[in-house]
């Protein structure tokens, strides 16, 4: 195929790319107004609009209808809350998988997740919230992250099978730490603090933690969005890649402490909700293919979409809130399950 | 241009070579023949600064052309993608590759004449077809050095006649500094204005490609016997290549 050919047909792809985006974008909103309208008191979409659009218009005006404070002060915090993390932890996952060159890892396989949870509980056992949380969050989970990248590192090679069993074993290592917490955490106040907290939940969401999550999470996901060129050159061989000029040391701790900030947040404010970052990314790679240029802007609507679903499902199923992580795992363990079989089916082959 | 002066690089106690000094101006291409073993891949890996020098200093541009023998195999980016990959260092840490960018790209495919690989997926391709991309990347550079880690060796004869002819061409436009790496004397005769022998013993020689190429220096290099013999040319006139003399070899009819 000549080169005017290959133009022709990159003309059709980004039609076809602009088509899929927009498909995103309309899959995502529509996630956010069904979660807005569904509950146990439920509101239809119209009325949505039309509450939505007036407190644009008019943002001082006192809320008096029953609806209007449904939708204003319980239900959109925590929908723009849930939208933003799955955001955050879709596009995680999408930047570790380019940066280990395998769609197999994920914050939460990595230990990242455990590490910032080990950094939340320590610090609702001393008593804090709020903003030491979530930096005892973010530290901990860069400990993780730096020490599954320094267990996995053997000769200067970091082969697909160490960086798992490292993230296993350091994973395992946290999660004892936190274990160690509950136990000697008070049975009265901060035991169930923490072990609710854990579960995953947006449930506590308001508008006060939303505006605490989204500095570190904009931030992240900010950062990680201007480095998507350097995620496929990453993506080469170390040496290839600095021959071109590329300082991949420098460049993957940038997109580390973007990662450890985005799952610290998000630890911070909802607990380990898994899976996340690593079927959204995988979905998205489906539709728009394996270049970070398309595929971090597809995590980031996918997993907004994905994880407002999946919340609105956990607070609508059943009487009681059934745990995030819990309806996360019901459906990952399967998708990761069918990932690795594939994957390596795919490794022998060639 | 591309230096190393007095470079030694030694693994423990084991010193691979020691005291190698060459260069190449802009406008000459050098290839570096030795046997399996004697640090050809240590002395490129050093020349790019992977390897660490235990004395000596290198000289090579920045951003060297380096052609890698195996390179962004896992990738699953089209050819052009991959091409475009060589203006990396042009486009800062938040860059993102410019039309311009992609005009030099096409250019450096048209001068290797991988074209037709604009749009195959890089994964998918042979390996002959990957040498070509892995070359026009490192025009894409702009680079004056160009470095190639034994560009023949994993091609079958036809893309290995190819690469030569590309390297030739590449040689004669006299604009870069070209550093290659063989197991082939021939190809060097083919495509190479100097040669760097490693000698046993850790020495090197070099020196242009009629005094290096020659039965008796082939001969103490590999160990095993060397000789000339007369082949036809392209246009049918008589050129001399030079093979190992082993006893096996069918004689003439």
């Amino acid at each position: 195929m000549s080169i005017a050919a290959a133009e022709r047909r990159d003309r059709r792809l980004a039609g076809l790319r602009i088509g899929a985006f927009g498909a995103m974008v309309i899959v995502l909103a529509a996630s956010m107004l069904f979660a807005i309208g569904a509950g146990r008191y439920s509101i239809d979409v119209p009325r949505i609009v039309e509450i939505l659009f007036a407190r644009l218009m008019n943002s001082g005006a006192p809320l008096e209808q029953m609806d209007e404070r449904i939708v204003l002060l319980v239900r959109l915090p925590r929908v723009l809350l849930a939208a933003l993390s799955g955001a955050a932890l879709a596009v995680g996952g999408a930047a570790l998988q380019g940066v280990f060159r395998n769609p197999l890892v994920s914050p939460q396989v990595l230990g990242i997740s455990q590490g910032a949870a080990f950094g939340g509980a320590l610090a609702i056992l001393f008593g804090y919230a709020g903003v030491v949380l979530l930096g005892m969050a973010f530290a901990l989970g860069l400990v993780a992250l730096v020490l599954v990248g320094l267990l996995a590192r053997i000769n200067g090679r970091t082969e697909v099978i160490t960086v798992i069993l490292a993230g296993m074993i350091v994973g395992a290592l946290f999660a004892a730490l936190v274990s160690i917490i509950q136990f000697i955490a008070d049975p009265n106040t901060s035991l169930p603090a923490i072990v609710y907290w854990l579960m995953g939940s947006f449930s506590t969401a308001t508008w006060p933690r939303l505006w605490l999550a989204v500095p570190g999470m904009a931030l992240g996901l900010v950062t990680i969005w201007l480095l998507r060129y350097r995620l496929n050159l990453l993506a080469l061989e170390e040496q290839e890649a600095r021959s071109l000029g590329v300082n991949p040391d420098r460049e993957r701790w940038y997109i580390f402490i973007a990662i450890s900030l985005m799952t610290g947040t998000s630890v911070a404010v909802a607990g380990i909700i898994g899976w996340i970052g690593l079927v959204v990314p995988h979905a998205a790679r489906i539709l728009v293919g394996e270049d970070h240029r398309a595929l971090i802007p597809a995590s980031a609507l996918l997993g907004a979409a994905y994880l407002t679903f999946i919340d609105t499902l956990a607070r609508t199923l059943t009487a009681a809130e059934i745990p995030l992580g819990v309806l996360t795992a019901l459906i990952g363990a399967p998708v990761f399950a069918y990932l690795l079989r594939r994957h390596f089916r795919e490794a022998n082959r060639t | 241009m591309i230096r190393l002066e007095n470079a030694s690089v030694s693994f423990g106690s084991r010193t691979l070579f020691s005291g190698i000094s060459f260069t190449v101006p802009v406008g000459r291409s050098m290839a570096i023949l030795g046997p399996n073993g004697r640090g050809k891949t240590t002395l490129l890996r050093a020349l790019l600064g992977f390897q660490r020098l235990a004395n000596g200093t290198r000289s090579v541009p920045n951003v060297a052309g380096y052609v890698p023998q195996h390179g962004a195999s896992q990738a699953k980016f089209t050819g052009l993608d991959v091409v475009i990959m060589g203006r990396a260092a042009k486009l800062g840490l938040f860059g993102q590759p410019r039309p311009e960018d992609r005009a030099a790209a096409e250019q450096a495919m048209m001068e290797v004449g991988a074209c037709h690989l604009a749009d195959l997926r890089y994964d998918r391709m042979s390996g002959g077809q990957r040498q070509m991309i892995l070359i026009a990347r490192a025009l894409a550079t702009e680079s004056p050095a160009l470095v190639f880690d034994e560009p023949t060796s994993a091609l079958d004869l036809g893309n290995q006649a190819r690469t030569l002819e590309l390297l030739n061409m590449l040689r004669l436009r006299r604009d870069k500094a070209i550093l290659f790496t063989t197991h082939d004397p021939n190809h060097a005769l083919a495509a190479a204005d100097d040669v760097l022998l490693m000698m046993p013993g850790g020495r090197e020689i070099h020196g242009p490609v009629a005094e290096m190429i020659e039965p008796d220096r082939l001969s103490e290099l590999y160990g095993v016997a060397m000789r000339w013999v007369e082949v036809s040319g392209p246009t049918g006139e008589m050129r001399r290549a030079i093979v190992p003399a082993f006893s096996g070899m069918e004689a003439a009819a």
